[in-house]
């Protein structure tokens, strides 16, 4: 059995109501867990574009990607690895603003995080983050200890450094 | 649904007319040719049973005992047909008792269109009365599924729902109509759907991968082609056969694939998988080359993996791009429609003959003959054995009748043994191996193919699983030939218990009632048979006598199907006893 690793699938679709049941499904059946999931436009018109992230061995995704692209809906589907993509994830952080002025060192962390202060007031102050996971994994750590009145991280986004084509295949079918 | 999204291309000049929605859908059914539906009303879709009504010259509605068997039954009629079957349900209750007959079609490939009424738009997702998620629920087990709010949807999801039933690999295609939406009128015009720009529904075959499958067709010293239902549902009999024929390789089948090839034919070595034929078991692992052909290397087929075919090079032909490595490393994939793809392949290969190879599956077959099938076919201890019943109707059909067969130990005999002579005759469930499908699948098989002898083989189980449709049968007085082959087991399961589960029959014997008072009770003619003495002449009186016809057959109780491949074992260790 090959070992798991952490991928990113790429899929272009249909932006359709239930599309996201199926997709899910495919891995659901297989008894996979989705890391993150993020839907939005693409850079075509009506066309939605996915952002997954599981850990898996590179065979069976290669499967899922076959099962994927069967989908009447779906236009691509693709699979990389992390250094084929250039990727964000981000998230945001409320702390009670006590610490921002009673903790000194909190001040630091932000300044080496880049993190981005965007609201302050009496009670909290909410910081966002972006960057690749681990970046805010280790903000996370270092923030933990003073203590996090509430947190949300985003699913992942991700560009390719290849092209996709994705156009020139729609320009093809519909032509 | 967002009209931009959908590129199609139109065919069929259009007028417009101002129709409900219920009225527009039975005039999308006429425009896709469908003069046929299976089905089950209720309060959330009388709106379009209303208009059924009022085409029922055109459009013939048959009213099954139950929504399973209105799919089952959409299923036969397709299976036999190579049209699209059609069945139609209420919401709630309705709905959801279409999902076994989904999903029956799903992993069979077989073309459906359902048609499920819905609440209205302004009471989804409020627990109304028989309101139930159907396009949540059939999502996996459906090719596309849609719910329809506007009856101006109507005609545009219509046509794309047979478009994709049908194109490609087939499958069941799921449309959700809100009650509002049947009633609701609009301008209607239909035009037909031929393409979608997401959907790419046949690969074209490449020209380099042929030449590599001839050339290692060519150079082959042990080709061994396997067969699927891709040779039937894309009608490549005939070239099929020409291509076995000009090379002389022996061809096997999956259940699903019998018939496509005559029973009777010098190539065709028989039937693949757990209680198939010894030969082609064994010898898969032995062919140099292994010719996939519009099948899907399913466990039941394959066995265990690991040692499945692993010297030989193997070619998929196949349709499905997500079926290629899927379960079995293939060494050239061609993609695409079997039959242009063997109509591009038949010129490059080069006549030739296998006869030495050819023997090894004959010397294996009179192995599996002493054995296996004398007994079984012509036996000398007392009680009655499923095979002779299927020896029997073989003989009096000439082998042309279609055989559709339920689940279980009578399922693999009939598919073991029926002769066949004509393609679409053997009609079963295969991936889900749903018990109750035979009796409501024969109904659609007749229905589509009324001048076909259809002979429905069940089991005394799965009989009693979808027994109310001899009220259809009745009432539609469908001349269909029942037979019952009774064991007073689970058979199927019975076998496992006694080989795997040192004889422990839990919950497997059966208490039956009597079948020919429960016949006669929908005023079908019936007959029992017990004595060997009198099987031939039943069988002549069942095929003789006009209309409908049980015929219950009392079978050894205790036969175990055999050759079999123990589930996790190697195709080549299969068990001659
Ligand atoms: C709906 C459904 N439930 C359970 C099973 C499991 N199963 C497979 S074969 C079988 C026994 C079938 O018995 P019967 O119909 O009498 O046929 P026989 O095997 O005796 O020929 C069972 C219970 C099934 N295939 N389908």
């Amino acid at each position: 059995m090959e070992e798991n690793k952490n991928y990113t699938v790429s899929i272009y679709s249909e932006n359709n109501i239930g599309l996201l049941n199926r997709i899910s499904a495919i891995f659901q059946r297989r008894h996979i867990n989705i890391e993150s999931i993020n839907v939005s436009e693409s850079e075509i018109e009506h066309v939605a574009k996915w952002t997954v992230v599981v850990s898996l061995n590179e065979k069976l995704l290669k499967k899922i990607i076959g099962q994927i692209e069967k989908q009447v809906e779906v236009i691509k589907a693709f699979y990389h690895k992390q250094d084929e993509i250039i990727y964000q994830e981000s998230c945001l952080f409320k702390i009670k603003s006590d610490l921002l002025f009673e903790e000194r060192q909190i001040q630091n962390i932000i300044k080496d995080s880049n993190a981005n202060i965007v609201t302050v007031n009496k009670e909290f102050f909410v910081l966002e983050k972006s960057g690749r996971t681990e970046e805010i994994a280790l903000l996370h750590r270092e923030l933990k200890v003073f203590g996090i009145m509430q947190l949300t991280r985003s699913g992942r986004i991700a560009v390719t450094k290849d092209e996709m084509k994705i156009s020139k295949r729609l320009a093809k079918i519909s032509n | 649904m967002d009209i931009n999204t959908v590129e199609e291309k139109h065919i069929i000049p259009t007028i417009t007319e101002r129709l409900s929605g219920s009225e527009a859908l039975i005039k999308c059914l006429l425009a896709e040719d469908v003069n046929t539906i299976y089905g089950y009303p209720g309060g959330a879709i009388m709106p379009i049973y209303d208009k059924l009504h009022q085409y029922q010259d055109k459009i013939h509605h048959v009213l099954t005992r139950h929504e399973q068997g209105a799919t089952h039954a959409a299923q036969g009629y397709a299976r036999i047909s190579g049209k699209v079957g059609v069945a139609m349900a209420t919401s709630g209750p309705g709905a959801t008792n279409l999902i076994t007959g989904i999903a029956d079609a799903q992993i069979d490939s077989t073309p459906l269109v359902c048609i499920t009424g819905q609440v209205a738009s302004h009471l989804l997702g409020s627990d109304a009365f028989q309101e139930t998620d159907i396009v949540g629920i059939s999502t996996p087990v459906t090719k596309w599924n849609h719910q329809i709010t506007k009856a101006s949807e109507i005609p545009e999801v219509l046509a794309k729902a047979f478009y994709i039933a049908k194109s490609g690999r087939p499958g069941p295609v799921l449309i959700d109509i809100t009650k509002d939406a049947q009633f609701e009128e609009f301008d209607f015009y239909y035009k037909k759907c031929v393409g979608i720009r997401s959907y790419k529904p046949v690969p074209v075959a490449k020209d380099h991968s042929i030449k590599a499958a001839a050339k290692l067709i060519n150079n082959a010293k042990k080709p061994f082609i396997v067969w699927g239902q891709g040779v039937i549902l894309s009608e490549a009999e005939d070239i099929f056969k020409a291509c076995i024929e000009k090379t002389g390789i022996p061809a096997a089948w999956t259940i699903l694939g019998a018939s496509a090839l005559s029973t009777s034919h010098p190539l065709n070595v028989g039937m693949l998988g757990m209680h198939g034929n010894y030969a082609p078991n064994v010898l898969t692992n032995e062919c140099d080359v292994l010719i996939a052909i519009g099948m899907r290397f399913d466990d039941r087929v394959t066995g265990d993996l690991n040692t499945y075919a692993k010297q030989a090079k193997v070619i998929h032909f196949e349709i499905d791009p997500a079926e290629i490595d899927k379960n079995v490393k293939t060494d050239i994939a061609v993609l695409g429609d079997a039959k242009t793809s063997l109509t591009k392949l038949l010129p490059k290969l080069k006549a030739n003959n296998h006869s030495d190879w050819l023997q090894k599956f004959k010397d294996l077959y009179k192995i599996e003959y002493e054995k296996v099938i004398k007994n079984d076919i012509h036996p000398t201890k007392e009680g009655l054995s499923m095979g002779e019943v299927i020896q029997e109707i073989n003989i009096q059909t000439q082998g042309n009748a279609a055989i559709v067969s339920d689940v279980g130990q009578h399922q693999m005999i009939a598919c073991r043994y029926a002769d066949f002579k004509q393609t679409k005759s053997n009609i079963t469930s295969g991936g889900l191996g749903t018990m109750g499908f035979a009796l409501p699948a024969a109904i659609g098989a007749k229905m589509a193919a009324p001048q076909r002898d259809v002979v429905a083989v069940i089991g005394d189980g799965g009989y009693q699983m979808t027994i109310q449709e001899l009220g259809t049968v009745f009432q539609q007085n469908i001349d269909l030939k029942i037979v019952v082959l009774n064991n007073n087991f689970l058979g199927m399961v019975r076998q496992w218990q006694q080989l795997f589960f040192d004889k422990r029959y839990a919950s497997t014997e059966m208490i039956n009632p009597d079948f020919i008072a429960i016949a006669r009770g929908y005023f079908i003619n019936a007959q029992k048979v017990e004595d060997r003495k009198n099987l031939a002449r039943a069988v002549k009186d069942m095929m003789t006598t006009k209309g409908p016809y049980v015929l219950e057959v009392c079978v050894e109780k205790e036969h175990n199907v055999f050759p079999m491949v123990p589930s996790g074992a190697s195709v080549s260790d299969i068990r001659l006893q």
